[in-house]
């Protein structure tokens, strides 16, 4: 049995940063990873990252309230205000803390941090490192924990790598530690803690079409759920526009920040022929483009039925060079187009989910001791729409936030009386034994066959346009699945560097998150920002100006609604 | 639809004496990769079959291996570009822990060593420190490395030499050398000297070769011994 007084399940952007933060603060700490840090989904993230720096001449009067209105705008009147307010005003002395710590941004003539336009926003605002931002970024957080991990001014750092955290331990209501499964040696120990935070990113793979890393399953949102920790606004699923055809890996939003077109089969830069992005087409926000991209598809003036072009010619080599690299690199080694010559097949995918873990602007669940921070929690921040360039900064703000707020609870004493020893012993038991259990059934399902038939039914009834019977289809499908889960089969066995254990564990989160993002969206009879129903096309603030509440049962999710604050802007009809 | 053999390097440490290749038969889809494939054996005829990735889009840097020959990233390797047979070994110079899963520690501890973060001399207050487009230039390309192992599995230095830094560390590195923040020159040039430095580097360019950012990796090792050169000819000479 391991003891660290904070554990921290999860290496990437906002893992590191919490990790950072209590280490700063003398607190012992522990990072608990599926997989290396450097394998982290962060590390895909290309076009950049928000501040109200006004390193632009076109954005020399930004400010975090301004940041803030379009960040609220954007996310359709859902996010939290306040909470929202924070993001924004710790935004710049976050991101001069990661230049302070070595990330190469790119620079503007005066050598200041480069920034570029993004979408929702009326002027460049976006922090970059070509189009390699969330390489550049986690590549520097990990230097520095491996900075702390050397230094002796401070308290203990560690980081165990491709460890699983497969339980949480909660004791008379409070978070106590988790359990772990160590992939190299096949071990289950149980770490010991004060708190716990994960930081565990978001849950892509729950669809087919979709930009995020396999990693991404969604299990780190479900382990907290299955212990009776909320899940919030779930419903809410950003699309991006602009994915690689086949593949959907990720062509960034800088690509059309920096000027590219989105074209039709005519040729036609079609958001010119849509109310809500004719101004500002290509740079509207992700939820408007995306839907009007489907809607163009859907019409007959897609290619092939199934994507647009993304046109960057008009560009230049030296800019798509300069600016653009890693997309270009991507494009051309997964469907063999070189930007500089020819159009990009893009369609929108499956890229971020705005819901997750409850926590409140300290990232503090409603359990003591526990806390999330980064795509696996929910502040929130982005309410129904991210705007792009904002999870990144909210990996760093809240990341740093949740590190603080934990470390305080740890300092104040926690709980205040150490738990037995034996709940950890039964802990660990218990999920020895559910582990082995799985590749003990009886069963003839393959996890692999679940998989893709969990993945057709999201791509299928869940994406950006929803209807109540559609929803309901996916759902009967999703409690099929979930009822099969209990038969899966598998043919390895053994604890150590076991993928087939693995995956089928993942699946099983898969599954959990997709039947509380189905029954959400379904319960939810408004349109608001990324969901759209076609059966109730508009936002409805009267009944529907509310958070999503999930908790688990084991009849599926509960589900209750709590208030949005609206304190700083009163909502209105949101128009660009 | 066609098939295509994968013949796959099979090793179990803690049971077999010694490892084997073994051959599936994969239908290959349009546009399929090396990855793709691996995961079909995995899912459906063998999920014993243990094999690292994440991003599948070449950038996180997990699913180095060898393949066909040369070591390359699976994710963006495509099949059709590899004839009727797929080959595939896992990284050299690092302990098999099971098929094409190595144990990275060595290294992570190699790369560790020689100080892997920025070391600034100066404080920088509130503000950003500036530095020029030409400073910031001078770190593209380096930058870009994701910490896969492919130079490292493709060095024929790391075989003889178990202490040997290897390509990865070393252009790290050079990284920090050459990023006009950090002030730890002297500093960095000792850790890359001495006889499992940077003079190891015979310059077969395996690395250069293998790399899948195409990094001029031992060009960045050969900027640490020019300047640990000039240090000890003319400690007053200029970096360059």
């Amino acid at each position: 049995m391991r003891y660290h007084q904070v554990v921290v399940v999860g290496g990437g952007l906002a893992g590191l940063r919490a990790a950072l933060e209590l280490n700063k603060r003398n607190v012992k700490v522990a990072v608990v990873s599926k997989v290396h840090p450097l394998r982290s989904h962060s590390v895909e993230a290309q076009g950049g990252i928000n501040a109200p720096l006004g390193n632009h001449p076109r954005g020399s009067h930004d400010s975090p309230e301004l940041h803030a209105f379009d960040t609220v705008k954007g996310s359709d009147y859902l996010a939290d205000q306040q909470a929202v307010m924070r993001l924004t005003s710790d935004a710049a002395l976050r991101i001069r803390e990661m230049e302070h710590w070595g990330v190469p941004f790119s620079r503007t003539a005066e050598g200041k941090i480069a920034q570029r336009p993004f979408g929702g926003a009326g002027f460049p605002r976006t922090c970059f490192a070509t189009d390699k931002t969330g390489h550049v970024l986690l590549h520097t957080l990990y230097e520095q924990c491996v900075r702390y991990e050397q230094a002796s001014e401070r308290g203990e750092m560690v980081i165990y790598d491709e460890q699983v955290v497969i339980a949480l331990i909660i004791e008379n209501g409070a978070c106590r530690g988790v359990v772990v499964w160590d992939f190299q040696t096949g071990e289950i120990d149980v770490i010991k803690s004060e708190a716990v935070i994960f930081a565990t990113g978001g849950a892509g793979r729950i669809f087919g079409k979709t930009t995020n890393a396999l990693i991404s399953t969604g299990l780190g949102m479900a382990i907290p759920y299955w212990a009776g920790v909320p899940v919030k606004d779930f419903e809410f699923v950003q699309f991006h526009p602009t994915t690689l055809f086949g593949t959907n890996i990720l062509m960034t939003e800088g690509a059309r920040g920096e000027g590219g077109y989105l074209l039709n089969n005519k040729g036609e830069r079609f958001l010119a022929n849509y109310d809500d992005s004719r101004k500002a087409m290509e740079v509207a926000p992700r939820d408007i483009v995306a839907r009007n991209m489907t809607s163009e598809i859907l019409e007959g003036r897609g290619f092939e039925d199934e994507y647009l072009h993304l046109d960057l010619r008009h560009l230049g080599r030296k800019k798509i060079l300069e600016r653009l690299p890693g997309i270009r690199d991507l494009a051309i080694r997964f469907v063999g187009v070189d930007p500089i010559e020819a159009p990009v097949p893009v369609q929108p995918g499956m890229h971020y989910t705005m819901g997750g873990i409850d926590t409140d602007a300290t990232g503090a669940s409603p359990v003591p001791g526990f806390y999330a921070a980064g795509e696996c929690g929910c502040v929130s921040v982005h309410g129904a729409n991210r705007l792009g360039g904002n999870s990144m900064l909210e990996t760093i703000v809240f990341g740093a936030i949740a590190g603080a707020t934990a470390a305080e609870y740890v300092l104040a004493g926690g709980t205040g009386h150490p738990p037995k020893d034996a709940i950890y012993e039964e802990a660990r038991k218990r999920e020895e034994a559910r582990l082995k259990g799985m590749f003990e059934g009886t069963g003839t399902e393959n996890p692999a066959d679940l998989k893709e038939a969990l993945n057709q039914t999201m791509n299928n009834n869940c994406w950006i346009f929803r209807e109540e019977e559609k929803l309901n289809a996916g759902i009967a499908t999703v409690e099929e699945l979930l009822e099969r889960y209990k038969q899966i089969t598998l043919n390895s066995s053994g604890l150590r560097v076991n993928f087939d254990l693995l995956w089928a564990l993942e699946l099983g989160g898969n599954l959990a998150m997709a039947e509380v993002m189905l029954k959400g969206a379904r319960d939810r009879k408004e349109s608001r920002g990324s969901q759209f129903r076609t059966d109730y096309p508009t936002r409805d603030d009267q009944n529907w100006l509310k958070h999503t509440l999930a908790v688990y049962t084991e009849h599926g999710p509960k589900f209750s609604y709590s208030e949005v604050d609206v304190s700083i802007w009163e909502p209105k009809e949101r128009k660009y | 639809m066609s098939e295509v053999k994968f013949t796959v390097f099979r090793f179990d440490p803690t049971t077999d004496k010694r490892h084997r290749f073994e051959t599936y038969s994969v239908s290959e889809k349009p546009g399929m990769t090396v990855l793709e494939g691996l995961y079909y054996i995995q899912e459906h005829l063998d999920g014993s079959l243990a094999f690292r990735s994440s991003c599948r889009a070449g950038v996180c840097g997990s699913c180095a291996m060898h393949i066909n020959g040369t070591y390359r990233l699976a994710c963006e390797t495509q099949v059709k570009q590899l004839g009727a047979t797929v080959r595939v070994r896992p990284l050299a110079h690092l302990p098999v822990m099971k098929d094409l899963f190595v144990d990275m520690e060595p290294f992570w501890r190699k790369y560790k060593s020689i100080k892997p973060y920025l070391i600034p001399g100066d404080d920088p207050g509130e503000n950003e420190r500036l530095q020029t487009q030409d400073e910031r230039g001078r770190l593209d390309v380096i930058i870009d490395c994701i910490l896969c192992a492919a130079c490292y599995g493709s060095c024929t230095v790391n075989n003889y030499d178990e202490e040997y830094l290897g390509p990865a560390a070393l252009l790290k590195a050079q990284r920090f050398f050459s990023d006009s923040r950090d002030q730890a020159d002297e500093e960095r040039l000792e850790l890359v000297d001495g006889e499992h430095g940077v003079w190891r580097c015979h310059t077969i360019f395996n690395c250069q070769q293998v790399c899948p950012k195409t990094i001029d990796i031992t060009g960045s090792i050969g900027v640490l011994k020019r300047n640990l050169m000039a240090k000890r000819l003319s400690p007053s000479l200029k970096k360059s």
